[in-house]
């Protein structure tokens, strides 16, 4: 599995691509809501975001499959937003199996450059080629049906590389897959885009999926960008409270923000990002940054453990009925059963907050 | 494919009885003459006039009707499919019409029609194309006729060749790949529906040789119409021609679907 020098010159016509106010009404429902977002030349960008929150219509729009009531995209700069999509470049993997029945594994990944009018010797050798990056060169005889679905799936990635598309285009490829198969055509997606340097969107609604692979993520909610970031600032720094919660597990603690610090557990610490605008916060902690241990006449009990293998997930109801999610060590863990009275504590770092009950 | 047991071979039995003990029947007393085996009867329709016309004409209008009606109906399938999935029951209950109109008052109803170019069309430059529509040698007012009437027949037989595919997804795959929207059609999504278009050809034809009323009342004179024609009063001849016309039917099916299946396994990169 190399990469040929042939396919390395795409690196250098590697697009940026961006989405300028686009707004999409289905009927009643807005799929966007004026959503604006910007992609590097040569970048993996993950779109992420719950389901029914405009991922699929935002990426169908860049591939030329549904049209925007307003707003522009944006190839290298060019509006396209008027382009058939077959004159887009794009090259797209589909969520469901979407070879073509009645091709075997070569001509599938060889019907676009069948399209082009490319001679058969020619567009043969080059389908066995693609066939060969992604791993399947012994299966060009093979039809869709005689092919598992990571296979499938492998073959829709290379049939969507044939035509050295100037941006990759993958709608949830990996959804309808088992988890280990996901796992490894995941980074094979991952290691091929690197070595290709093609401008890559994913989508997916899976965040471990898009914190791993991505350069960046864009979370989106509600047909509308909330951050597009590095996976590590995202998830150190989410600059909404949705965005925290959606990625990664957040728990909200109440607390009171007075002169500048957040009073929280009975300490006060300075406010990481913008301060507040009420004194009535919730402060936003990850599991792993919270401590527990045992301490008889707290308050606050364990209402749950969950074994996650080397951690252990305890979920701790404090007094005031509020559940705070910690991982702790599974041995420190093991002696935290269900009902113990225990006390939670922050480390000494600055805090995210966000307005209260929202 | 499930085993079968012993109540299917019972049922299947029952069928084959049923089909065939008519069928052995008239074969056995078409070629039956007091106690030798002769095949008069076959010789001499051979050798009627206009037997090989008949034939021809009913083949013609076959071939032209199955045209027809798949250049209609599959775009318009496929659009509709693409399009306005919702329409789809409209389209349904548009297309079983025919079943419902009976033959009779469907014919009525044309040569109603008919009668208007010699009535209200003959200065008009319409009036030669009512002519042309019903020139004896190849009236195409009855391949216009036939195709309504194998409406139902071919909107079943595509319809459920299309659920079986995922349309939508097979022409955006194609147009992701280069494809603009006619070669999607006929590169990505017609292959797939072969099964249906030989499913629809065969209905179409099938149908096509086997009318009578409309042929017969319009005053053509097909394969059906010139069958029923020679056979007249003799009985052993009348058996006989019946016993030929099935033949001919199933051999045209065969031929349909030889065609159909020899490039099956020919794939193409
Ligand atoms: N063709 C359509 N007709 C009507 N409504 C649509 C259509 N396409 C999308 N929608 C609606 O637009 C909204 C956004 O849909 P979209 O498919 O973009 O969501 P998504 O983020 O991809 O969700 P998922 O993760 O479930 O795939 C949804 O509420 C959906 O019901
Ligand atoms: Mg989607």
């Amino acid at each position: 599995m190399t990469v040929t020098t042939t396919e390395k010159a795409t690196a250098e016509k590697a697009a940026s691509v961006e989405f300028r106010g686009l707004r999409r009404q289905f009927g009643t429902t807005t799929a966007l809501d004026g959503l604006d977002l910007a992609v590097q030349p040569g970048e993996f960008l993950a779109l992420l975001g719950p389901s029914g929150c405009g991922k699929t219509t935002a990426l169908r729009m860049l591939a030329g499959f549904e049209h925007p009531d307003s707003g522009e995209v944006l190839v290298d700069g060019e509006d396209v937003t008027r382009v058939p999509a077959h004159r887009r470049d794009a090259g797209m993997v589909f969520q469901s199996y979407s070879l073509f029945p009645h091709l075997d594994a070569v001509g599938n990944v060889a019907f676009g450059l069948r399209m082009r009018g490319v001679r058969t010797t020619e567009r043969r050798t080059r389908a066995t080629e693609l066939l060969e990056l992604v791993g399947l060169a012994d299966k060009g005889r093979r039809f869709p049906h005689q092919l598992s679905g990571g296979q499938q799936q492998r073959i829709a990635l290379a049939r969507a590389l044939a035509l050295r598309p100037r941006v990759l285009l993958l709608d949830e490829p990996l959804s309808a897959l088992d988890a280990k198969v996901r796992l490894t055509l995941r980074e094979e997606i991952r290691r091929l885009q690197q070595e290709l340097g093609i401008t890559t969107l994913f989508v997916t609604h899976d965040q471990e999926e898009a914190l791993s692979l991505a350069d960046r993520v864009a979370v989106m909610h509600a047909g509308r960008l909330e951050q597009c970031a590095a996976p590590a600032e995202l998830y150190g720094r989410p600059a909404t409270a949705f965005v925290a919660e959606f990625v990664g597990t957040m728990s909200r603690i109440p607390g009171r923000f007075t002169d500048g610090l957040v009073e929280v557990l009975g300490r006060r610490l300075p406010v990481d990002g913008p301060p507040p605008s009420a004194a009535d916060v919730d402060v936003l902690v990850r599991p792993e940054a919270v401590g527990v241990r045992a301490d008889a006449g707290s308050g606050a009990r364990v209402a749950a453990t969950a074994f996650l293998g080397a951690a252990t997930r305890v979920t701790v109801r404090l007094a005031d009925g509020t559940e705070v999610k910690a991982d702790l060590p599974t041995h420190e863990a093991a002696a935290l059963g269900a009902g113990t009275e225990v006390s939670v504590s922050l480390p000494d770092r600055p805090v995210l907050v966000a307005d209260r009950g929202r | 494919m499930a085993r079968l047991n012993p109540w299917r071979w019972a049922v299947l039995g029952l069928a084959a009885l049923y089909f065939l003990v008519p069928l052995g029947a008239s074969v056995v007393f078409s070629v039956d003459v007091g106690d030798r085996v002769t095949f008069d009867a076959y010789s001499r329709i051979l050798g009627t006039d206009g037997f090989g016309d008949s034939l021809l004409l009913a083949l013609e209008l076959a071939a032209a009707t199955i045209a027809l009606v798949l250049l209609v109906m599959v775009p318009a399938s496929v659009a509709l499919r693409l399009g306005a999935p919702r329409l789809r029951p409209v389209v349904e209950i548009v297309c079983s019409l025919p079943l419902v109109v009976p033959p009779i008052a469907f014919v009525a109803g044309i040569s109603t029609v008919l009668k208007w170019g010699p009535e209200h069309l003959a200065r008009t430059p319409f009036f030669r194309t009512m002519v042309a529509i019903q020139n004896p040698d190849f009236p195409v007012v009855l391949v216009l006729a036939y195709a309504v009437m194998a409406l139902p027949f071919v909107h079943q037989a595509l319809d459920a060749g299309l659920r079986a595919v995922d349309v939508p997804t097979l022409v955006e795959a194609a147009r992701s790949c280069g494809a603009n929207r006619t070669q999607a059609l006929l590169r990505a999504v017609l292959p797939n529906l072969r099964g249906a278009l030989l499913n629809a050809s065969f209905l179409t034809l099938a149908l096509v040789l086997g009318e009578y009323t409309v042929a017969h009342l319009l005053g053509f004179r097909p394969f059906a119409v010139w069958i029923v024609d020679i056979s007249g009063a003799q009985a052993q001849m009348s058996v006989a021609v019946s016993v030929l016309s099935l033949l001919v039917t199933w051999v045209m099916l065969l031929a349909l679907a030889a065609a159909g299946g020899r490039t099956r396994t020919t794939s193409r990169g």
